[in-house]
């Protein structure tokens, strides 16, 4: 593996972090203490740290209701976002966004958008901005195979082809919109093979394998910073929970599910790690540790935290003061 | 004073603070060379060059969502959406997008300056999907602001506020209006937003409009002077935040109100200006609240049934002298 230790085994860490706070989520939920729709990502930690790994701080990018590992693997405070998540004030959105609108801008990530489709137009906005800036950053969204079939999807790509935008269109096919299968949505095999109508480069690629995302977000981000203009990548991978907390999921089997368990992105990437030699058991153990002891601490901080005061009902909605004039 | 047109005021303000604030860029369907659909953006493609006036394809949504996407990397975004009815198809980026933003972040933006410009109205024998006055929808939105002028003095003073806003601004230009010539002055001023105007003083009843039905409004004025009938003409100017002083204010002084609207009679900004005054001033009421409309239909494009069924100057004059007397 060509990436210095340090920043694989960081990635690791990443990994196991997500799948921790997405399953202490679940386990939220179970015992009745998390309000609200809760979608979360296990299984999908490969794309979360696979696209975050490489890209630049001063890139940008807006991500699904699936991908709390998202935002933390852009480096944002776990603590503030479990505390969102549980709508505390303590939370990056004082607790007004959410699982579903949790952002953190200081880190470039927009998160989601609760309607599927906008976010990949208002992409476009994100990377013409970077393209007036001209410091070769690039804008990257991140959408499922089911917002694949909104008309934003068109209307984004053909645009950011049109203008030459460092864009960056990732599709996270996991199978599954809601209960719909891809292949029942769906008359070709894969969502990239649409590049070609846009003019633009699409590549497919196993979403459950860390380096191979990494890989190719790395190559496709530099030709876009290069000036060649924007790219769809479709990452093939699967989501081990159903839609949503609490769905019974009777569109798929238990062998289904079994077989998706099998390809394990975290196993996989350890497993890497451990037959090239790059880390033995003791170390990632350590990292493990590591991950599940800032977890403990976030869920302590998120107890502790305190409900918003009602005033929060109607403040952020009106942005006061004007564009000042000579 | 000088005179133009209410489209000059309005390439006026465009040119003015796009002169100011390299900030400011507009984008649109056919807002390059060709000028705009109906000619408002006339030159300034030429003037500002392709990187600050961009025609777009026909796709509304990527319209919208550059817009909120570049307004918040601090750009200052004046999209155009060329017929009210077209937002219909970019609803979203109106409704749920760009004035929830701030909300949704816990205010981890600052600002989200984005200026929509459209237009709406009938009388161009456009038929149902290019004549219609939706904005008391955008008016149910909290976190949108709403403007819609009267004539070519503020459609310039409201668009330079609009465009040192930072909030999403929808600036509305009624399609009749354009022709429209009034005095303006060259240099700039300010319009603030949220604040109506009374448009001409009175004292037996206040009539309440705004857009092009001000100026039928300031027509049934004229008429009911003749008749001994003092009407007091006040123009929303911006529909969000509405100014509810000045609609107290002056109903308090008449006691009887007329509020017109060129939209349909069923809910929109009568309904709510109806609200407002029965909330401050109803103890002040000789009269129920009249209220001139257009009829509750698609709006036709035979020139014989759009003129009978779009609010006009005699049905104003007739809803005044109902309650007048």
């Amino acid at each position: 593996m060509e990436l210095p230790k340090e920043k694989l085994l960081e990635m690791y860490k990443t990994m196991v972090a997500i799948r921790g706070f997405e399953e202490s989520l679940a386990a939220a939920v179970t015992a009745g203490v998390l309000p609200g729709f809760v979608h979360l990502g296990v299984g999908q930690e490969a794309v979360h740290v696979g696209v975050c790994s490489a890209l630049r701080p001063s890139d940008w990018i807006s991500s699904t209701h699936r991908d709390h590992g998202i935002i933390l693997a852009r480096g944002a405070d776990i603590k503030r976002m479990r505390a969102e998540i549980f709508g505390k004030v303590t939370g990056y959105c004082k607790g007004k966004g959410g699982s579903m609108h949790l952002a953190a801008l200081d880190k470039h990530a927009t998160g989601c958008n609760g309607i599927l489709g906008p976010s990949q137009t208002i992409n476009l906005g994100i990377a013409l901005a970077l393209k007036k800036k001209k410091q070769a950053d690039i804008a990257v969204v991140m959408f499922g195979d089911g917002a694949a079939h909104r008309g934003e999807f068109h209307e984004a790509l053909n645009l950011a082809a049109c203008w030459k935008l460092p864009a960056l269109a990732i599709c996270v096919n996991n199978h599954y919109a809601i209960s719909v299968c891809f292949d029942d949505a769906c008359a070709v095999d894969d969502i990239a093979a649409r590049a070609a109508g846009y003019g633009m480069p699409g590549l497919v690629v196993d979403g459950n394998d860390v380096m191979a995302v990494h890989e190719a977000v790395s190559e496709t981000a530099k030709s876009i910073r290069a000036g060649k203009g924007p790219a769809l990548i479709e990452l093939k991978t699967a989501r081990w929970r159903g839609h949503f907390e609490g769905d019974p999921q009777p569109y798929r089997t238990p062998e289904q599910l079994e077989s998706d368990k099998k390809k394990d992105p975290i196993v996989r990437f350890s497993t890497q790690l451990l037959e090239q030699g790059v880390a033995t058991e003791a170390e990632l153990k350590v990292l493990q540790a590591q991950a599940g002891k800032e977890l403990q601490e976030a869920i302590e901080f998120t107890e502790k935290s305190a409900y918003p005061p009602l005033e929060e009902i109607y403040t952020d909605l009106i942005y006061e003061g004007r564009r000042e004039v000579r | 004073m000088r005179e133009i047109t209410f489209s000059e005021a309005i390439r006026e303000a465009l040119r003015h603070e796009m002169k100011l604030d390299e900030k400011v860029f507009i984008f649109g369907e056919d807002v390059g060379a060709f000028g705009g659909c109906f000619g408002v953006t006339a030159g300034l493609f030429q003037e500002f060059g392709p990187d600050r006036v961009m025609d777009t394809p026909i796709s509304e949504s990527a319209i919208m969502g550059t817009a909120i996407g570049s307004s918040m990397m601090g750009l200052r975004p004046v999209p155009e959406i060329m017929f009210i009815d077209f937002t219909t198809v970019c609803f979203d980026y109106l409704t749920n997008q760009a004035p929830k933003v701030r909300y949704m972040c816990g205010g981890q933006l600052d600002k989200l300056p984005i200026v929509i410009r459209t237009t709406s109205g009938g009388w161009i024998r456009a038929a149902g999907q290019h004549s219609q006055s939706l904005e008391g929808w955008f008016t149910q939105v909290p976190g949108l602001k709403v403007v819609m002028p009267s004539s070519p003095h503020d459609a310039k003073g409201l668009l330079l506020a609009a465009l040192r806003d930072n909030n999403p601004v929808l600036y509305i230009e009624e399609k009749a209006l354009y022709a429209m010539k009034g005095p303006v002055p060259e240099e700039e001023y300010v319009i603030p937003l949220g604040q109506a105007e009374v448009k001409r003083p009175g004292t037996g009843i206040t009539l309440i409009s705004y857009a092009l039905m001000l100026n039928k409004c300031l027509a049934a004025a004229e008429a009911l002077a003749k008749d001994g009938i003092s009407a007091e003409v006040i123009d929303l100017r911006t529909l969000s935040p509405l100014d509810h002083e000045t609609l107290s204010k002056s109903v308090k002084k008449t006691h009887k109100a007329v509020v017109v609207q060129e939209a349909c009679e069923v809910a929109g900004m009568a309904a709510q200006v109806i609200k407002s005054l029965m909330d401050s001033s109803f103890s002040f009421l000789d009269a129920p609240i009249k209220t001139v409309a257009a009829g509750n239909t698609v709006i036709p494009f035979s020139p014989a049934l759009e003129d009978a069924m779009l609010p006009s100057e005699v049905m104003v004059i007739q809803a005044a002298k109902e309650i007048a007397a």
